[in-house]
């Protein structure tokens, strides 16, 4: 699978980001990952944030803290971030189940320490910020406001087959 | 260097290492229910690869929302059903048969000291109480379960939480995962097993325990476990006597999943438990944890008992002693869902059920149904709560109402004064 990873940021500055905030309990009667793309963090209430918004609308990479996804097994949460066409997230840290479901979807899910986060953050304060990923050397650039921040984000080489693959299945199919 | 029960059933179950620290295993059993699976099951369709790799290991039942309440939710159960059927899955449950997952399949015996256990639902982790190792999954790893039998891993990495003292009358294992969720915080188990033991585990029921490790989710923990024992080996035995001469011969053979004495855990977490109090939530994280005394006078609008957390005849019971002779306050709506037809029906025998109802309870059929806000008990905006379930998110049980999360003694006590009560202050 070709995805390009990277594309205007959204920064969601709160930790714990729960799943039924990324997509609430009330839309899992779809049976569709399509059928979720309208209602993407809809009950997430953070100052400044507007689940109807273009920021939203534009993103292809979500920034935020720690513990994103925390909460329900629900892959419905990745999928409404794919039919939004986001397929990188960037925080501090993960809930597990959330994470591996991205990595299953051939989608990524970078950790950077706290202090690279708050420095992307603060990027983030002076304007408009977008990041583009090079999945093949871990490394990330943010820009936005006439200025570049470089990272190197770590990814475990499972992680890393699972998104060359386009996901678990694929390389499941292939292996067992 | 020893190893925790985690280990020792990864080892047993290691079908491949395709890189370092990752661990594929194979799986004893691949649980579904009607939310998470028709996806996966669209998904093997749509790649022409309408299989499952054993149907005698994979169990299914519509739960989340049954009887169906729209087209929507009829069209999920009948996905899940057409599926079962045509794969010969005999152990699927639905209207009659079904309850709520967690419940229903240790109750039907399918749960094993030494299983590997995944299912597309994050309490999954309940199952570990019989000495299981048992997480919640999302629908591709599901999906690739039904197809291969296989999940993959990191390595597993143990917290041990010791649980030693005396409880308390009125306070029960509830109280304890709420303390414990205090302690270790919302991401402070993540990537971990959560492993309960210790004197005041070791006297819980099997109820009980499923209770602890039902909420090692709430601490980011991938599963948690405790030690098969006497009291596993009691409430599996009408499964289990063809295949062991005798319950010693049974717990010998179960023993060998404990944890090695020399074994390595990343944390370990002593508790006493002598002076704990009734434990309650307050704001919408699950490690947001108070004495239930400092929230009292806070009102709630409904009561909320049954779910994967406290649906079990032990917690309806716990309940159905305080409500005896009492009735909920004016304006409180009181909904009592057992979490499946088999503890439906030995509360009713025992006369529970009557409990509730004099109480002016609503009893519903066994189903997750309002824990998540799908069905029979949704809150309306600035409604609260008072609830037996697990999870206490902003919106969770309806969008803009508030969840208390407590024990079934203290949210019958609650839904009995209006307000959050000690159980200990009726």
């Amino acid at each position: 699978m070709n995805r390009t990873f990277g594309g205007p940021a959204i920064f969601l500055d709160r930790s714990d980001i729960n799943t039924d905030e990324i997509i609430p309990a009330r839309y899992l009667t779809e049976v569709t990952k399509e059928a979720l793309q309208p209602y993407l963090l809809e009950d997430l209430t953070l100052g400044g944030f507007d689940p109807r918004g273009e920021v939203l609308k534009q993103a292809a990479v979500i920034v935020t803290r720690k513990n994103f996804g925390c909460g329900s097994s629900r892959e419905h949460a990745p999928w409404a971030l794919e039919v939004n066409g986001i397929y990188t997230v960037i925080a501090e840290g993960y809930a597990r189940i959330f994470r591996q479901n991205m990595f299953n979807c051939g989608m990524l899910a970078i950790e950077l320490p706290a202090a690279d986060i708050d420095r992307l953050f603060a990027l983030q304060q002076q304007g408009s910020v977008a990041v583009v990923v090079d999945l093949d050397q871990q490394r990330l650039t943010a820009s936005g406001s006439g200025q570049e921040l470089h990272f190197e984000f770590p990814l475990a080489p499972f992680d890393k087959a699972l998104v060359k693959a386009g996901g678990w299945v694929e390389f499941a199919d292939a292996r067992y | 260097m020893g190893q925790t029960i985690a280990q020792k059933i990864f080892a047993a179950h290691l079908r491949d290492e395709p890189f370092e620290g990752t661990f594929v295993l194979d799986l004893d059993r691949v649980l579904c229910h009607e939310i998470t699976t028709p996806v996966a099951i669209a998904d093997l369709q749509w790649r022409q690869k309408d299989r499952v790799f054993d149907p005698c290991k994979i169990k299914a039942v519509i739960d989340h929302v049954t009887p169906a309440k729209d087209s929507k939710t009829a069209v999920q159960g009948k996905i899940l059903r057409d599926w079962a059927g045509r794969h010969g899955i005999v152990d699927f449950f639905d209207v009659g048969q079904n309850g709520v997952c967690h419940v229903l399949f240790p109750e039907k015996g399918f749960i094993r000291p030494g299983f590997t256990v995944i299912m597309g639902d994050s309490h999954t982790c309940t199952h570990g109480a019989f000495g299981a190792f048992a997480a919640g999954v999302g629908t591709t790893d599901l999906e690739v379960g039904i197809l291969k039998g296989v999940c993959a891993f990191r390595k597993p990495v143990s917290i041990l939480v010791n649980i030693a003292g005396q409880l308390q009358d009125q306070v029960v294992s509830k109280d304890v995962i709420l303390y414990v969720i205090k302690q270790l915080g919302v991401n402070g188990a993540t990537d971990r097993v959560i492993e309960f033991r210790g004197p005041v585990v070791d006297a819980m029921s099997m109820d009980a325990r499923m209770t602890l490790t039902n909420m090692a989710i709430e601490a980011g923990g991938t599963s948690g476990i405790c030690w098969p024992d006497e009291v596993t080996v009691d409430y599996l035995w009408p499964f289990i006597s063809d295949d062991y001469p005798s319950k010693e011969a049974a717990l010998a053979d179960f023993s060998k999943w404990h944890s090695d004495a020399d074994a390595e855990y990343d944390r370990v977490l002593n508790i006493d438990v002598t002076d704990l109090q009734p434990q309650v939530t307050y704001d919408y994280k699950p490690d947001c944890v108070m004495n239930v005394r400092d929230l009292s006078d806070t009102p709630v609008d409904q009561v909320y008992i049954g779910t994967c957390t406290n649906g079990r005849l032990e917690d309806l019971q716990q309940a159905a002693e305080v409500l005896k002779g009492r009735t909920l306050a004016p304006g409180v709506r009181g909904i009592l869902s057992p979490a499946s037809p088999k503890i439906f029906r030995e509360a009713m025998e025992l006369g529970i059920l009557g409990v509730f109802m004099d109480a002016g309870f609503c009893i519903t059929n066994p189903t997750c149904g309002a824990c998540l806000g799908m069905s029979n008990g949704v809150l309306a905006p600035g409604e609260a709560c008072a609830a037996t379930s697990n999870r206490n998110f902003q919106g969770r049980m309806g969008q803009g109402g508030m969840v208390y999360l407590m024990s079934p003694a203290t949210a019958a006590a609650s839904g009995i004064k209006g307000v959050v009560t000690d159980p200990r202050d009726l």
